[in-house]
């Protein structure tokens, strides 16, 4: 499985070095040695390579993974490839993309970091649904594994969106603490345990945009906040350390024409959320302190 | 070429950098953050226990000055430590101000509660997400200050002049790949740079660590002339999952849960590796145990223990440890309330780094750094849990504010090369450092002898900059252009020899075979290629050139690990097993020295504001 095209094998069949003064400071057969010890090892590696591919016996996976790659010919058209994997107990569709692209082809394309659902980098759509890489086992899923780039956006390459709309959506609601009046440098300002209970499930989010990709609104109108920006929103607005006035912007920016109105209560984000997020109940809530909140200006 | 210019460049947005970009901007310079991962994403998010800060009546600055002098095995610097103990509070409760979710008492005041080696229940936290909310908490102030942020951008070195002396040299700024594009990108800072690029751990093949912990920072300062300090020092966490390195608290262990192996014996008590305690021995005692249990036959699959804790019974699993339910299902695929977990020791934490003074300045003008990838140092031979969240914030708004002044403010600790107080020398079976001179090769695997005109040294800062980036440039080029061999191979073989050699037990024949293997990955490095072709998001070369970075920092902290011939903190050596207080009371530098690594020593500080620290027996 390669996906290394032939023109560019061609290219870099012993081409010249461009630098002359850097060949110039070796000399020719020391270069025709260095040359003939590189094409030795590489082909011993990539006989070991061969024995290993083979050897992979017993219990396989097999992924079919999304690929496109805009400026590489072959990758223009968005295909799958195939790739079976050796399975061990715990595995996860992150470790299996790790093999993969480790063993057979280091253009494997997917972002990931943390491995434990912590820095949000590898929510994929996995035979059919949104969910993190690192956190969805092999062995929960049904063979082969399809594993894709989020729907909903635009693909850079392989499995890795363009994120930019997501961050925006966050950025919109303001999404920092606007506390009024902090007390000296020393002391903290107080919050019941109560309250911070009630914000506790909200600020769990890691930013992965599984949510907003699952959700139909979002796809279909580019302006909706969307459940994750809604739900950073409602982690100030219901944090008693910020004051009222600050909760009263905070609500006008959340009812304007593309906040939590659009929310059609189908809990698909809530479904996928991977930090098990309540956020349609979030939305929800939000609905309500609205209306409240209208009726006592009214 | 596109140049960016501002006043203070910060690569990396974990803690430290989020934490240095803010107090450079309170300082009013015009900030930057460059980072290879969007700011969320940084491993500080991992983070769970907490950060230690002396908040109550009835604990000090002191005392938590005290305990973590003992902790480091007084090879802690005092200046460091005092300075970390004194500003913990204040920064924490920063972090309080700007929003930050802390658990509460029922007063409504910030919990703290007990760690390990603390006299006092001082670590605050925020549930089992300590790290996530004060790394969200910082990137909030960031996007409120509008602080600009390159993300996805990937530094590939730094450009500073060509002095002999590192401490002559001027750091300009540093050159970037913009990952979504390919571009190599110049950015000069007309104040200052500082490293925040955090740890190390993917030397290893098992660890806590994120994927992108690959030690850029630290690896870069170190060929810019910057010392690498205590690299030798690096503290594996006994309780890991083996198929990911995810860490299972000591809660466990806390609340009862037991080790055992094959034979079904427990061993911490009956094989004696702590009598008295048991399962409840501190970090190294145990991860020691588990291996030598491995290597002798009795792990499992030849890899790991067992960690049990369904005797404790669901209710209080459920009650008390429920995320590490969820934890060892999900990335182990095992349901603890039916079957042991496995278990593994882990690369946890690099106590070592980048020689910093308290105030986060190297010896080179301009160049600071802050958070795991610094050593200022604090953590000594060992760190304390709670203690690396602080270490962050304290010094990262201590290098942000002196980078923005550009100043050499007067500081206790020394650095660079004129802090020397010993030569070291070990005997080494090959020659460390670059290996062969070849135009060609060294401009491919990012070397400093790249013959590109002559040395810049009273450059204005454009050109140094423009310099650095040609190199980075041609560096790009060379590696997509030719064929080779695929990083990930030279990677797989250089943890593996760490893991084998340079892990929780060390010995000298061993660390030998350790330098040769770097040695081997260096020569075939020479050969390293990329086979992606495309400019577009090209992940294979930014973990072809991470893996390059990796090897010399592997190098480094081997020749510290086969220099220091004592037993001390997290260090272990077979031949020599006690802490050796009238020699090694001095922490090891490595010197990069264009491409020839030098080790020497310089004095620990154990005097501190007010008194000095006397060496006492680690013991708890
Ligand atoms: C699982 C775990 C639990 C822990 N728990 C605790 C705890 O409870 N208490 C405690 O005190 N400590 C704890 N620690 C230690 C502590 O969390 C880390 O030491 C600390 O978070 C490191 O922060 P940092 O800012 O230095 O680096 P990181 O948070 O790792 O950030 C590094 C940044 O540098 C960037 N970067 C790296 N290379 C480049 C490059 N070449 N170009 C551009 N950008 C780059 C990355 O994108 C990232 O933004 C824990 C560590 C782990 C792994
Ligand atoms: S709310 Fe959940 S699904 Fe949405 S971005 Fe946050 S963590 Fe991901
Ligand atoms: S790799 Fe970080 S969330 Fe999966």
């Amino acid at each position: 499985m390669s996906t290394q095209i032939t023109e560019r094998e061609e290219e870099s069949t012993e081409s010249e070095p461009e630098t002359e003064t850097e060949a110039g400071a070796e000399t020719a057969p020391a270069r025709q040695r260095r040359m003939d010890e590189k094409r030795r090892r590489a082909a011993d590696r990539e006989t070991e390579r061969e024995r290993e591919r083979a050897g992979i016996e017993g219990d396989t996976r097999t992924l079919k993974v999304f690929r496109y790659d805009p400026e590489v010919e072959g990758k223009e058209e968005p295909r799958f490839d195939e790739f079976t994997v050796p399975y061990r107990k715990g595995m996860t569709v992150l470790d299996a993309l790790i093999y993969a692209r480790d063993h057979y082809d280091s253009s494997l394309t997917f972002r990931h970091s943390c491995r434990q659902a912590i820095c949000g980098s590898d929510a994929f759509f996995i035979n059919g649904s949104q969910r993190l890489g690192c956190k969805t086992q092999l062995s929960d899923l049904s063979n082969p594994v399809r594993v894709e780039p989020l729907p909903h956006q635009e693909v850079v390459k392989d499995l890795v969106v363009d994120m930019q709309h997501f961050y925006d959506q966050m950025d919109a609601v303001e999404p920092y603490f606007q506390g009024d009046d902090v007390p000296g440098e020393l002391e903290e300002q107080r919050q019941s345990r109560e309250n911070r209970e009630k914000i506790k499930m909200s600020t769990r989010c890691i930013w992965c945009g599984a949510c907003m990709s699952s959700c139909n609104i979002a796809a279909g109108n580019n302006d909706y906040l969307g459940p994750a920006a809604i739900n950073k929103a409602y982690q100030f607005a219901m944090d008693e350390r910020e004051g009222e006035a600050v909760k009263q912007e905070r609500l006008e920016i959340l009812e304007q024409e593309q906040g939590v109105w659009r929310c059609q209560t189908q809990f698909s984000c809530t479904e996928v959320c991977p930090k098990d997020i309540p956020l349609t109940e979030h939305i929800q809530e939000l609905k309500r302190e609205a209306v409240k909140n209208n009726l006592k200006f009214w | 070429m596109a140049i960016h210019e501002h006043d203070v460049i910060v690569v990396g947005a974990g803690g430290a950098g989020l934490r240095a970009a803010i107090a450079a901007q309170e300082e009013g310079a015009d900030v930057a953050l460059v980072s290879k991962l969007h700011p969320v994403r940084s491993h500080t998010g991992a983070a769970e226990g907490g950060i230690n800060a002396a908040l109550r009546e009835g604990d000090s600055w002191e005392d938590h000055a005290y305990d973590t002098m003992k902790g480091s095995d007084y090879l802690g610097d005092a200046p460091a430590i005092e300075t970390l103990c004194q500003d913990s509070p204040r920064e924490t409760m920063q972090l309080e101000h700007w929003g930050m979710a802390f658990s509460r008492d029922d007063d409504g005041r910030v919990s703290q509660r007990p760690f390990g080696g603390l006299s006092f229940p001082r670590t605050t936290y925020a549930g089992a997400e300590t790290g996530h909310h004060l790394l969200h908490t910082m990137y909030q102030q960031v996007i409120k200050r509008g602080i600009r942020v390159y993300d996805e951008h990937y530094v590939m070195n730094l450009a500073v002049t060509d002095h002999d002396d590192p401490e002559d040299r001027q750091c300009y700024g540093c050159v970037a790949y913009d990952i979504k594009t390919g571009d190599v990108n110049g950015f000069t800072a007309n104040d200052g740079v500082v490293i925040a690029t955090g740890g190390t751990g993917q030397m290893y093949d098992h660890t806590t660590n994120a994927v992108a912990n690959t030690g850029d920072g630290a690896a870069m300062a170190y060929r810019a002339g910057a010392p690498l300090e205590d690299m030798e020092f690096v503290q594996f966490h006994p309780t890991t999952l083996p198929s990911t390195g995810v860490l299972i608290t000591e809660g466990v262990r806390g609340e009862g849960g037991i080790l055992y192996n094959t034979e079904g014996e427990r061993f911490m008590f009956e094989r004696g590796y702590a009598n008295n305690v048991g399962e409840l021995a501190s970090r190294d005692v145990v991860a020691r145990a588990e291996l030598t249990e491995i290597n002798e036959g009795r792990g499992f699959e030849d890899d790991h223990v067992l960690l049990d804790m369904r005797h404790l019974g669901e209710e209080r699993i459920t009650d008390r440890l429920e995320n590490i339910i969820h934890l060892s299902k999900d990335f182990e695929g095992v349901d603890p309330l039916e079957e042991p977990m496995r278990v593994k020791p882990g690369q946890h934490y690099e106590m070592g780094g980048i020689e910093t003074d308290e105030n986060g300045a190297t010896c080179i003008d301009g160049l600071y750094a802050a958070g795991e990838c610094a050593c200022v140092s604090v953590h000594g031979a060992n760190r304390l849990g709670g203690n690396a969240l602080p270490e962050l914030i304290v010094f990262g708004a201590r290098a942000g504010r002196h980078a923005a002044r550009r100043d050499r403010a007067e500081a206790r600790i020394e650095t660079g090369p004129s802090a020397k107080s010993e030569d070291g020398s070990i005997d080494t079976p090959v020659t460390p450092g670059e290996v062969g001179a070849t135009g060609e090769d060294v401009v491919a695997d990012g070397g400093s002898r790249a013959a590109d005109g002559g040395a810049l040294l009273d450059a204005p800062a454009g050109e140094v900059v423009e310099r650095a980036v040609e190199r980075e440039r041609a560096r790009v080029e060379r590696l997509m252009e030719r064929e080779g061999v695929n990083h990930a191979e030279i990677r797989g073989d250089l943890q593996k020899s760490m893991t084998d050699h340079v892990n929780v037990f060390r010995q000298e024949e061993g660390l030998k075979q350790a330098l040769e293997d770097i040695h081997e990955c260096r020569e075939r490095y020479r050969d390293v290629a990329v086979s992606d072709p495309s400019r577009t998001y090209n992940t294979d070369i930014i973990q072809t050139i991470e893996t390059r970075n990796l090897i010399d920092l592997a190098e480094a902290l081997t020749m510290g690990a086969l220099a220091r011939t004592e037993f001390r903190g997290a260090h272990w050596r077979k031949e020599h097993q006690e802490r050796k207080d009238d020699e090694w009371i001095k922490h090891t530098i490595v010197q990069w020295n264009g491409g020839r690594p030098e080790l020497y020593y310089k004095p620990v500080i154990l005097e501190g504001e007010e008194k000095t620290y006397e060496p006492k027996v680690r013991s708890y």
